[in-house]
């Protein structure tokens, strides 16, 4: 891989990043902030489009995939979310936010890989 | 929350999301797949969560330093998408492993973030 397509798709992820970060705002004022319910929507949806890519246009996989949806998704502040939550009580919202999410993502990720191949 | 000021946070997380991407998809090229698993993703993901709560336990949850390091870098350097399609792709080769690879991030990832929260509360001499 050449360094030009890597520094391409680093700042894609910094895009997707910014992406992420207003999104995550925009959904806290309409949800609040007791549930990560932004992150949530960022990780689904991106899970989803990622599935996409890879079934439809896998030779854009690496640029929009790995760097854009990569910086758009992330994983440390689930976690750091999921054990917030934990340790204020929420032990439902704690367990919807690690095993739901990552139940909900996986078959999102499956049923975008099977539209992206049949498209 | 004025439209300049979260503009100029929204820069200050893709500035940082860039280097985090950057680091991962570096990581991705030295460290190649092993047996179907994403070894690199994995890797990131939970080194990231790692410091991540190192990071929220020094750093208040909406300075600019937390911002560009926490949401951009460490936001940019882990990621879940790659991880559900990865965990879908080595499903239809081995579904224990696809199985062990999605819940086994998770577990570690939490484990790394309390770590991480215990790391950075403690007093360094």
């Amino acid at each position: 891989m050449s360094l030009i397509l890597l520094l391409v798709a680093a700042a894609l992820g910094g895009l997707g990043a910014g992406v992420r970060y207003l999104v995550d705002v925009a959904v806290a004022q309409v949800a609040g902030a007791r549930f990560p319910w932004g992150v949530m929507l960022v990780n689904l949806t991106g899970s989803f489009a990622l599935g996409v890519i890879v079934g439809a246009l896998p030779g854009a996989a690496f640029v929009l995939g790995a760097g854009f949806l990569g910086g758009y998704t992330t994983f440390s502040t689930t976690m750091l979310d999921t054990v917030a939550l934990w340790r204020d009580g929420e032990r439902a919202a704690s367990v919807a936010n690690a095993m739901g999410m990552l139940l909900a993502g996986v078959l999102l990720a499956a049923a975008g890989l099977a539209i992206g191949a049949a498209l | 929350m004025s439209a300049r000021t979260l503009l100029r946070r929204a820069m200050l997380v893709s500035a940082g999301g860039a280097l985090g991407t950057g680091a991962r998809l570096a990581l991705g090229v030295i460290v190649p797949e092993s047996a179907g698993i994403p070894l690199a993703v994995l890797i990131a993901n939970v080194a990231g969560a790692l410091l991540l709560g190192i990071l929220a336990s020094r750093l208040p949850g909406s300075s600019d330093a937390r911002l560009f390091l926490g949401t951009g870098v460490l936001g940019g350097f882990t990621t879940y998408s790659a991880l559900a399609v990865g965990a879908t792709g080595l499903w239809m080769q081995t579904p224990a492993l696809a199985a062990g690879y999605a819940v086994g991030s998770v577990v570690l990832g939490l484990a790394a973030a309390a770590l991480g929260l215990r790391l950075g509360r403690r007093r360094v001499a």
